[in-house]
């Protein structure tokens, strides 16, 4: 029965499984770790204890996330190998490298500073604390650099020489790193995460201030959660923007995918809602607005846009995946963009920390990010097929000598493991949400070591509400 | 298009790069797996606390070297990676479930209280066994070599799984257990280091039993490694490594009836350092034994070059603040928390 089953299409399910997973960590890490290092910042700034409860309860949520990330990143540093030897053969001259960029300039930093960031508080001096929370924050900047460098190389590649049996070989390091669309990526992706880390501190911000605890605590989360959301949420739509120009460029049939249309055509249409029937190639249930689609793609109302019938139906895309992931996303990003708008409003009439309906607006809000990051990330990898490298390499050809009878058990296992370990993960993460900053005579434990019974006792009494 | 090919020999500094890179991960997650591995048999809570905090603040980054062992390959060789990762699918995939296991139980055991833990205590011990029993047998598989046809990977799904690399499994779940129950005699007093060291003392006598199984199976199965090792003057000069392992061992046994608390853990690496040698001797020039040599497997020199400039200039950097990092956590361990 497993060897009815096609092992490429099962490869892919595999990997898509894990990277979608994996991706959720980073995405939340990489802001939580930049701005851990500005709320410490602010401490040795103010010497306020604020500041030193509110980043000693993100910590422990850092901890618990940072090491889901890790081991679910160690699983991906395998499969290109397990379950895509043929590409990892073919493409390792040129990724191999960047990758091992990667290992060398952030994992080891990360990792080695993270130690003395979860358990050096009382181990180092309170400079050289905050120096390694400033180094860990800088190691996932520059693991998101590699990986996205590598990432956009297999999107846009250049710089390289094909050579015996397929092999290709590099001509130009620079060319490979900074190709054409590695700069927009780089910087909408960052910019997504922190995003993601923002809408989860303001969300739980704006949980305490609802409930009336730790409203000191909450008003520092929720108000720097909102500075971000003012200012970035805003940029990110634009970064996006030039982000699928670069697209529009390089991958135009991605783009004709995400906007949905199918005949090249002069003046196209915005498609706000349809459903992409690939096999009729055409759009059933369409909603449009007449030329919107011309005018953002080349800033002309009659500018032409090409369609999918210009790509043979072996080359495109499947189009309703990411027709569909893109409009989630960017419909998350405009609800980003207006809880900015909506706490400048509530800002100037001083009644940011106590509307009642804007907290509720931003605890639905949680995790956005992480849904608008992995559609988001399904709109750049979907698109991208049936290429795994756009225009040199196809996904099928990529996929290593192992069978279906291999990989639907280790698909399976996959799921079974990461479901119980994302559903433990998030139980643990809620609960510290739930327990919140500790103050002065309640912290014992930091990391979250057992206290003694009787201060354990003592905390469940008080009900950690100490405002 | 710059390269050092002209005066380096690539190949051969990055078959040294990647080997000392798999070294240093074998050792240094080696104690922290044979933590695993001895959790369940320490004779207290509070021993457990202890042998958790004195491993929390660097099981990552010990971790990190299996990643660039596995990135290195890939870069440097990138088709023995393509070969070797199909070949060993089904090992991997249950080594890398047991490393997950093992490494969220770390944040969760912290968080967990009461029953809960007892969750984590169990993942943390099965996982880590896991991880060591399929590291040991990969290394099995990969001594009795590898089918490929072209530049693929030929073999079946299980050619892997034999009595022999079961063996060698068993054998490194030892050694790891050795490595970890040394570090513990370094890193803890009282009742968990009295345990340790005879915990210790019991164990060494299994990887003492198994490095010779191993030693003599080698040559047995492989006529050109039986001529490598006992041909003469190779017989001469390869001579000290068993002696030294032997020699070792005994310093070993002494040292554990003594209170030396640092020296069994420095001996413990030699003789892993001495086992691994021995493997290496045997199979050189073959990265996939005996199959493709590591000329053969050779990434195009300007990528080897690129990633060497990297590596000569970060590894002084990642060694400085690695040795800072195990400073900072310097001395015994207590079952306290670290704050």
């Amino acid at each position: 029965m497993l060897t009815d089953l096609d092992p490429v299409f099962l490869a892919r399910l595999q990997f898509t499984f894990t990277v979608a997973f994996h991706i959720l960590f980073p995405a939340f890490t990489i802001g939580l770790a930049s701005w851990l290092a500005v709320v410490e910042w602010r401490l040795l700034r103010t010497g306020d204890k604020i500041y030193e409860e509110v980043y000693r309860m993100w910590v422990k949520i850092f901890a618990v996330t940072f090491g889901m990330g890790v081991v679910s990143g160690i699983v991906l540093s395998f499969q290109f190998g397990t379950n895509w030897s043929v590409f990892s053969d073919r493409t390792g001259n040129v990724l191999g490298p960047l990758l091992g960029y990667e290992v060398l300039t952030a994992f080891f930093l990360e990792a080695s500073f993270l130690g003395i960031m979860l358990f050096g508080w009382d181990r180092v001096s309170r400079k050289m604390h905050f120096a390694s929370t400033v180094i860990v924050a800088f190691g996932t900047l520059l693991s998101a650099f590699w990986i996205l460098s590598a990432n956009s190389w297999m999107q846009t590649p250049q710089g390289y020489e094909i050579g015996e049996a397929g092999i290709l070989y590099p001509t130009d390091w620079l060319e490979i790193i900074f190709n054409p669309s590695f700069p927009y990526r780089l910087v909408h992706m960052v910019t997504a995460a922190y995003l993601t880390t923002a809408f989860v501190v303001g969300g739980v911000g704006a949980y305490y201030l609802f409930r009336k605890q730790h409203v000191r605590h909450a008003r520092v989360m929720m108000g720097m959660a909102m500075i971000m959301a003012v200012f970035v949420a805003p940029a990110q739509i634009l970064f996006g923007d030039f982000h699928g120009l670069n697209s529009f460029e390089y991958q135009p049939a991605k783009v004709a995918a995400m906007e949905g249309l199918w005949e090249t055509k002069k003046g196209a249409p915005m498609v706000l809602f349809a459903w992409p029937d690939q096999a009729a190639e055409t759009n059933r249930y369409a909603v449009e607005i007449p030329k919107v689609s011309s005018l953002i793609l080349t800033h002309d109302w009659e500018g032409e846009v090409r369609g999918l019938k210009e790509w043979p139906a072996d080359e495109r895309p499947p189009v309703a995946v990411v027709f569909w992931s893109f409009r989630i996303m960017v419909g998350l990003g405009v609800l980003m963009a207006l809880t900015g708008l909506f706490a400048i409003f509530l800002f100037f009439r001083k009644k940011l920390f106590d509307t009642r309906w804007f907290q509720v607006w931003c605890m639905a809000l949680t995790p956005a990010g992480f849904i608008a990051v992995v559609a988001g990330w399904f709109v750049t990898e979907v698109g991208r097929q049936p290429w795994v490298v756009y225009g040199l390499i196809r996904t099928a050809e990529a996929a290593s000598p192992v069978g279906a009878e291999q990989i639907a058990p280790s698909l399976a296992a996959f799921i079974v493991v990461y479901l119980f370990i994302f559903g433990a993960g998030t139980y643990y993460i809620l609960r510290l949400i739930a327990k919140g900053p500790q103050t002065e005579d309640e912290v014992f434990g930091t990391h979250g070591v057992d206290k003694p019974p009787i201060f354990s006792d003592m905390a469940s009494e008080k009900g950690g509400d100490h405002v | 298009m710059f390269d050092f090919a002209g005066f380096l020999d690539l190949p051969l500094i990055w078959y040294g790069l990647i080997a000392i890179a798999i070294i240093l991960y074998v050792i240094l997650d080696g104690f922290g797996l044979g933590m695993g591995l001895l959790f369940p048999f320490a004779p207290t809570d509070q021993c457990r606390d202890r042998m958790m905090n004195s491993i929390a603040p660097v099981w990552d980054s010990n971790e990190t070297w299996l990643v660039l062992g596995g990135g290195g390959l890939f870069a440097a060789f990138p088709l023995a990676y393509s070969v070797l990762m199909p070949a060993l699918y089904i090992p991997i995939i249950i080594m890398l479930l047991g490393i997950i296991f093992r490494g969220v139980s770390f944040e969760f055991r912290f968080k967990a209280q009461g029953r809960s833990r007892k969750i984590w205590d169990t993942t943390f011990h099965v996982g880590s066994l896991t991880a060591a029993l399929m590291q040991g047998m990969i290394i099995g598989a990969y001594v009795q070599g590898f089918e490929v046809e072209g530049r693929h990977f030929a073999g079946g799904a299980f050619d892997w799984l034999n009595a022999y690399s079961v063996m060698t499994g068993v054998a490194v779940v030892c050694g790891y257990a050795l490595l970890g129950a040394t570090w513990l005699v370094m890193k803890t007093d009282g009742e968990t280091q009295e345990w340790a060291r005879k915990s210790a003392a019991y164990v060494m006598w299994y990887v003492a039993v198994f490095m010779g199984l191993v030693s003599v199976s080698m040559p047995m199965m492989n006529p050109d490694i039986r001529a490598l090792w006992f041909s003469y003057p190779n017989y001469l000069m390869l001579m000290p490594v068993p002696l030294l392992t032997a020699i070792l061992f005994f310093v070993l046994w002494f040292d554990l009836q003594k209170d030396r608390e640092i020296r069994p853990f420095v001996l413990s690496i030699g003789i892993f350092l001495l086992g691994y040698l021995g493997i290496g001797i045997s199979l050189w020039p073959w990265l996939v034994p005996f199959a493709i040599s590591i000329r053969d497997a050779a990434a195009a020199p300007t990528s080897q070059s690129l990633l060497l400039v990297g590596i000569a200039i970060m590894l002084p950097v990642m060694l400085a603040y690695i040795g800072y990092s195990y400073y900072v956590f310097r001395g015994k361990v207590s079952h306290e928390p670290y704050y």
